[in-house]
């Protein structure tokens, strides 16, 4: 799947791609077609879901037993980077206990949600955050200790708000979501989960 | 159907009492609670209900032609059950089309029995106490395949093609939380909150995963089938809705069917 974006460029370049076996692009674009045939609309989950952004479209290219290369990487996280929001008043921690909350909450953007009802992060499905919640997945590593082990100091708070904003940013490809990035959270929330990642009396912290 | 499935679940609910009160308990994981109730109910699977219910359903004449689906050809010749769903999907040559079991029977019963591909399709999936055909005619089918090796073919060029397709689908990320199947079941040893995900990019975790469905759901007190498993793996995915036994479905069926090669399949199952 890898060689996709070279068929892309070779297409753009007006060259046509290998006549006999079918290009990567053509199974691409055979796949989407036959995706977009087979679902239909339901509640919030529109079929435009199916289309991807370029972080999604190349992030899909170079999974499985393609490896990302790392200029790719490099370039992915230039860009996305780019677009992390900070919050204009400069104050990254809200409220921990929120941010608790928000963390163990999975609803938001299935087609079985409400979409009037704010989103959760579901950071619980694949984080361990504190002692307390012992149903917690491996899908990403352990944050507990957060800020004890890093520090509490703002170059951490601004990763931590990074990560969560934007994953992309400092590991392309990541399978986190991009909660800000996606809208998924509002700053407001965003501020919840920070604090509760970096607040001293946060749980994740003792 | 020698045992009745309650005894044994009573016999399953004393053991999971016992071992609640006993020192062991807090050692256990709950995976290996359900793991444990899985055994103790092998034998008696509800699932078996719906196997009788399936049986009668494909000897039964229905439809406006008044006919039965004996005749059905599910890729061994018609009315060859035994064995059938080890090979599935495949390419049927009446149809033109490349076809897993359940959109076989779709096939069928509109070709045999002459339905409409609207009734054939309407409500395939039961659930609070309505009792559809699809799930009964499945539970049926696949115990008939129980013990007979995964041997999934690509040889034919649109077998070949929805194999790759189907692996395009299985990395495509897309939606709001760009997730794809492999964010979820393309790494070794992961879970999310409690509940593992089989690693279904690799041979043993895939057939492991691919032979033990359509599978008794404890939760729901419903039969499940494999095109029920993708719908709400799209839903947690925040993809549209996948529509029963569409190209998509059927294409990703075709390239898990064949990860799990080798293995003797053994459902329906139980499941939590
Ligand atoms: C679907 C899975 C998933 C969800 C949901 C998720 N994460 Fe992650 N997260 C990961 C993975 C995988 C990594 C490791 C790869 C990377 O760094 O991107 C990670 C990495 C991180 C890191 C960096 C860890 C380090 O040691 O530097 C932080 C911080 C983090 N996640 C916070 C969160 C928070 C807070 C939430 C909820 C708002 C969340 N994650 C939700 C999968 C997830
Ligand atoms: C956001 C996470 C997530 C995504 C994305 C996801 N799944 Fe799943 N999948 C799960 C969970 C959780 C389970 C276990 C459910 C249970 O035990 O009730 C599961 C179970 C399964 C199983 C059954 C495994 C077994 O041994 O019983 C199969 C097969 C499967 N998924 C295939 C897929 C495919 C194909 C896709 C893409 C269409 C997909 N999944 C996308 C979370 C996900």
């Amino acid at each position: 799947m890898k060689k996709n974006l070279i068929a892309l460029a070779v297409l753009a370049a007006g060259v046509s791609a290998c006549a006999t076996a079918p290009s990567d692009y053509a199974l691409y674009t055979k796949s989407l077609a036959v995706m977009k045939a087979s679902f239909s609309a339901k509640g919030q989950a529109k079929l435009d879901r199916l289309d991807q952004d370029t972080l999604q479209r190349t992030c899909s290219e170079y999974s499985g037993e393609n490896g990302l290369p790392k200029d790719v990487a490099a370039k992915i996280e230039k860009e996305q980077l780019a677009q992390v929001k900070f919050p204009a008043d400069g104050q990254m921690l809200g409220d921990w206990k929120s941010g608790e909350k928000i963390a163990q909450s999975g609803r938001g953007g299935q087609f079985s949600d409400d979409p009037a009802k704010p989103s959760g992060a579901n950071c619980y499905a694949c984080h361990q955050l504190t002692k307390a919640e012992l149903s917690y997945g491996t899908i990403g590593p352990s944050l507990y200790n957060f800020a004890k082990v890093r520090g509490y100091g703002p170059d951490v708070q601004k990763y931590a708000w990074t990560k969560v904003y934007n994953s992309h940013a400092l590991s392309a490809c990541s399978s986190m979501p991009r909660f800000g990035h996606q809208k998924i959270l509002t700053e407001g929330q965003i501020k919840d989960i920070v604090a509760l990642l970096m607040d001293p009396n946060s749980p994740v912290n003792k | 159907m020698n045992r009745t499935w309650e005894a044994a679940a009573r016999a399953a609910c004393a053991a999971l009492f016992l071992a609640a009160g006993g020192a062991l308990a807090q050692e256990r994981t709950a995976v290996e609670e359900i793991e444990r109730y899985r055994q103790a109910l092998a034998d008696g699977n509800p699932a078996e209900l719906w196997e009788a219910r399936g049986e009668a359903l494909w000897k039964q004449k229905a439809g406006p032609k008044n006919a039965s689906l004996e005749k059905c050809d599910l890729g061994l010749g018609p009315g060859v059950v035994k064995g059938a769903y080890a090979e599935l999907p495949r390419y049927f040559a009446d149809s033109g089309k490349v076809e897993d079991l359940e959109s076989r029977l779709v096939t069928c019963r509109m070709t045999l029995q002459g339905l409409t591909a609207a009734e054939a399709k309407k409500d395939p999936f039961g659930g609070s106490g309505k009792k559809v055909v699809n799930d009964a005619l499945v539970a049926f089918i696949t115990a008939e395949s129980r013990g007979h090796v995964m041997n999934v073919k690509t040889d034919h060029p649109k077998e070949a093609e929805a194999f790759e397709i189907g692996k395009t689908i299985f990395f495509h990320r897309g939606g709001p939380y760009d997730f794809a199947c492999a964010t979820c079941h393309a790494v070794d040893n992961i879970r999310i909150r409690l509940q593992d995900l089989p690693n279904l990019t690799k041979k043993a975790d895939a057939q492991r995963a691919y032979t033990s469905w359509p599978a008794y759901r404890v939760s729901q007190g419903e039969v499940r089938t494999f095109q029920w498993r993708l719908e709400d793996c799209f839903r947690q995915q925040r993809f549209p809705h996948l529509e029963f036994t569409s190209e998509a479905s059927v294409a990703l069926t075709l390239f898990l069917a064949k990860n799990a090669n080798g293995a003797p399949f053994n459902a329906p199952a139980i499941k939590r």
